[in-house]
């Protein structure tokens, strides 16, 4: 006869959490080494329409970059970054063998070490480094079904000391909402090296608004938001950065902007959170489906 | 446009002779710096202390390489943002670096400590450290070993592409 634990277990999968290590392990390795394929083809592009020299010099070497570093199996970027993980976790997994947390930073270290990437994390007061790019950066949704998903954002830093975060009134509303990002793309200037990707995240509480802005990044370039609005208001905040004309590197030119991906999240009746998180030119991400 | 091939470290001339927008293949040693270093020769200078690299006609390489993978003399090491070292950099100036390499804009300060002092900015391309690790036969720590990636190294360079940013007349590729 089944007990009830004999139905709970039925209903549940066990996960190896050896099995996590390995793949996310893989997956630092190359996601550090591996220009995004849609990243790439955006900058061939861009360099083909390129029409100031000194741009387009920026964009050929960054597509020369990105052979380089396949070949050597070495990282696009000295900036290894610093690592984000957004996992979903189906409600019905159970993870066996230890932590995941401890898991996802382990398989961080061990990727981080054997690749010969750089260990650019440390105490914020001491500044005495951790030694092993840990802790990682984890978001966590509990999700239904049976699978664990794992993504790999590695977050250099001259992109994220570009982030912004603005409080807006309701009554400010959406044109000053669109206003204050290009507006933050414009100030960050060459410093995010670009063309960068623009996230964007609208409305939650503070933290809400940052954590979808940096999720947005992890879209694939060309894939606009399945909400119209927010596709359009993507469209129109691609078209408004580019005529800022900062272009390749701050050299001037007609790409400043591979893609703007923009989330929502309903938030409160007092407030319009606005927050801008930058990913640099080298689109680097890794995905992990148990 | 001009492509040229210069020859570290720099001379007065050669740094007279450059103009933004000039594309350049660097060759030869370079000190490589960036904001703890930076931090500790700002302080040694201010405090009227001989820094503990000397700093007359060299070229600095804002840079935190990563670690060299076997068999190589390093790992991926490409520019960081120079605007971090704005603060610190017109006292560098004045202590006779005549050269720097990096990416992004620099403040108004550092443009006119530049001219004052005869000096020009490099950009590398940011986000090519790959390529970069590919044209540096040499890297050993110099100074500083306690900082690890961000210790001054000495980096020898053969034909690294570079954008004459600024030059020693405050001329700018940047708007």
């Amino acid at each position: 006869m089944q007990t009830e634990i004999d139905i709970i277990f039925a209903m549940t999968r066990e996960i190896q959490l050896s099995d996590v290590l390995a793949a996310v392990k893989a997956g630092v390795k190359q996601a550090c080494c591996r220009l995004d394929p849609a990243a790439r083809a955006c900058l061939g592009a861009a360099a083909g329409r390129e029409q100031n020299p000194n741009a387009r010099w920026a964009l050929e070497t960054l597509l020369d970059n990105a052979e380089a570093a396949e070949r050597q199996g070495m990282p696009l970027c000295q900036d290894t970054g610093m690592a984000v993980f957004f996992v979903e976790l189906g409600q019905e997994v159970r993870l066996v063998g230890g932590s995941l947390t401890d898991t996802l930073d382990r398989a961080v270290e061990e990727a981080y070490r054997e690749g010969c990437f750089r260990m650019s994390v440390l105490d914020p007061l001491t500044r005495v480094n951790t030694g092993t790019n840990t802790p990682a950066v984890i978001h966590l949704d509990l999700v239904p079904g049976d699978r664990l998903r794992i993504r790999f954002l590695p977050k250099g830093f001259g992109s994220e000391n570009m982030s912004k975060l603005y409080m807006l009134t309701p009554a400010q509303g959406l044109p000053v909402a669109l206003d204050r990002v290009v507006e933050a793309v414009r100030e960050a200037g060459s410093n995010p090296c670009p063309p960068v990707v623009v996230g964007v995240g609208f409305g939650g509480t503070a933290e809400k608004a940052m954590e979808i802005a940096k999720r947005a990044l992890l879209r694939p370039l060309g894939s606009p938001n399945p909400d119209p609005q927010l596709a359009e208001i993507e469209a129109e905040l691609l078209r408004r950065i580019n005529e800022l004309g900062i272009g390749a590197q701050g050299f001037s030119g007609e790409t400043t902007a591979l893609g703007v991906h923009a989330e929502k999240f309903p938030t409160h009746i007092s407030a319009f959170p606005v927050a801008v998180n930058i990913q640099c030119n080298a689109v680097r991400t890794a995905e992990v489906i148990l | 446009m001009r492509e040229l091939r210069i020859d570290l470290p720099l001379t007065e001339e050669a740094v007279r002779s450059l103009r933004a927008g000039d594309r350049v293949l660097l060759s030869g040693p370079v000190l490589t710096g960036r904001d703890a270093a930076h931090r500790r020769l700002f302080d040694a200078l201010a405090e009227g202390r001989e820094p503990a690299v000397p700093l007359k006609g060299e070229t600095v390489y804002y840079v935190g390489p990563c670690p060299a993978p076997p068999g190589r003399p390093v790992g991926s090491c490409g520019p960081t943002t120079s605007m971090r070292m704005d603060l610190l950099t017109p006292r560098l100036l004045q202590a006779g670096l005549r050269g720097m390499i990096g990416k992004g804009s620099r403040s108004p300060e550092v443009v006119e400590a530049m001219k004052q002092f005869g000096c020009v900015y490099f950009a590398a391309v940011g986000g090519a450290g790959a390529l970069y690790a590919s044209r540096v036969t040499s890297c050993s720590v110099l100074a500083f070993p306690d900082l690890g990636t961000e210790a001054v190294h000495r980096m020898i360079l053969k034909d690294f592409p570079v954008l004459v940013a600024v030059d020693c007349l405050g001329g700018s590729v940047y708007r």
